[in-house]
């Protein structure tokens, strides 16, 4: 059916089908508007993962009285866009509180890349988000969420003010705009695309 | 905001293998047999790996030997080509639970799994030129 398409063929070698599938994450502190920006850009719909509490290392789940409790449910945002037949980007986001973060161990591999929200009034919380990128090498563009209130900061003082390195995009959006939430992927396929190219010309010499 | 699983009517009718004790939150391994696992492959399906039915699957005789939510999940795989997330999305199961059941899938030949690409052995620019022209296009 939508497998008919022979052009990609010999990527990845064993992959008898020969529609891609891209994954993109999206992360950011808590509240910060992630699922709004999912949500905006393509048709959310939650989705279950069981995790082991242990797992989650020493994550404060306050279990209060159910100590026994050995699975929990965490709902993670997952959105599909169709770009053609056979070519989809699937965008993923968790729950912003920290004990989640195990959550993206599994979730990053793979990924083309991930947007990272960010909120001017309390830049730290995608600290987190930020350094976890930067340690596993996965392109990400830091999307500022311009919520009413907040002071304007240019893309520069914040690019600044979380030490990016140079070239990783600072992007000012409104998540729940469609055409701002796009524009904030098209800037990260964009630049994962030069990283990519980049890496390849650094691997062959 | 997470949903707890209480009172969603979710759990298997009549289901024997519930333990009271383990509470809600572990109920839904247990239309697998409380495997956690997949099978024997023990392959562990990326949530984008897409699903693609078997050309000459088994017959109808094998097929009505399924459980509930394996066929649930093969007539989802039937109607389009999805990836293990939304599979789990629509058929509103847990990743976890869904990655079982698709194991159990892959063993008797029901269905393909294919194993995602990953970007970096992305064939060329153009795809990322065609994602961008696409979203663009949105
Ligand atoms: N004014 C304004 N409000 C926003 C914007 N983006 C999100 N919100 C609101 O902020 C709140 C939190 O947004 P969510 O998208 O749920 O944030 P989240 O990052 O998914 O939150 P968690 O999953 O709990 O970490 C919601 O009430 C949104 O409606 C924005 O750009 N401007
Ligand atoms: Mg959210």
């Amino acid at each position: 059916m939508a497998y008919e398409r022979s052009e990609n063929t010999g990527a990845g070698g064993g992959v008898d089908a020969t529609a891609l599938a891209l994954k993109i994450l999206v992360a950011g502190g808590f509240g910060v508007g992630k699922t709004t920006l999912v949500g905006a850009v393509s048709e959310i719909r939650p989705l279950r993962t069981e995790e082991r509490l242990s797992r989650a290392g020493e994550a404060v789940d306050d279990t209060g009285g159910v100590a026994q409790k050995t699975t929990t449910t965490v709902a993670m945002d997952f959105g599909r866009i169709t770009i053609r037949s056979g070519l989809s980007l699937y965008l993923f986001g968790t729950p912003g509180q920290d004990r989640f973060w195990f959550l993206w161990d599994e979730l990053s591999q793979g990924a083309l890349g991930a947007v990272v929200l960010a909120d001017t009034r309390r830049l730290e919380d995608c600290f987190p988000a930020v350094d976890y990128f930067e340690h596993r090498k996965i392109p990400f563009v830091v999307a500022v969420n311009c919520f009413a209130g907040a002071r304007n900061y240019g893309a520069h003082e914040v690019s600044r003010a979380l030490d990016l390195d140079r070239g990783t995009p600072v992007v000012l959006c409104d998540a729940r705009d469609r055409d701002s939430g796009k524009e904030v992927l098209i800037r990260l396929v964009e630049y994962a695309g030069r990283m990519h190219t980049a890496r390849l010309l650094d691997s062959v010499g | 905001m997470n949903e707890d699983g209480t009172g969603d009517g979710r759990a298997v009718p009549g289901s024997q293998w519930y333990d009271a004790d383990a509470g809600p939150l572990v109920r839904p391994y247990a239309m697998t047999g409380g495997r956690t696992k997949p099978g024997p492959s023990n392959v562990r399906f990326d949530l984008i790996a897409l699903v693609v039915v078997e050309d000459d699957p088994p017959g109808p005789a094998e097929e009505s030997l399924l459980g509930p939510e394996h066929r649930a999940l093969l007539t989802l795989c039937r109607a389009e080509t999805q990836s293990v997330a939304e599979l789990a999305a629509d058929a509103d199961l847990p990743v976890g639970v869904v990655r079982v059941l698709l194991g159990d899938l892959l063993e008797a030949g029901f269905v393909k799994v294919s194993r995602p690409v990953p970007p970096a052995q992305l064939p060329d620019e153009r795809i990322l030129r065609e994602v961008i022209d696409g979203l663009r296009a949105l």
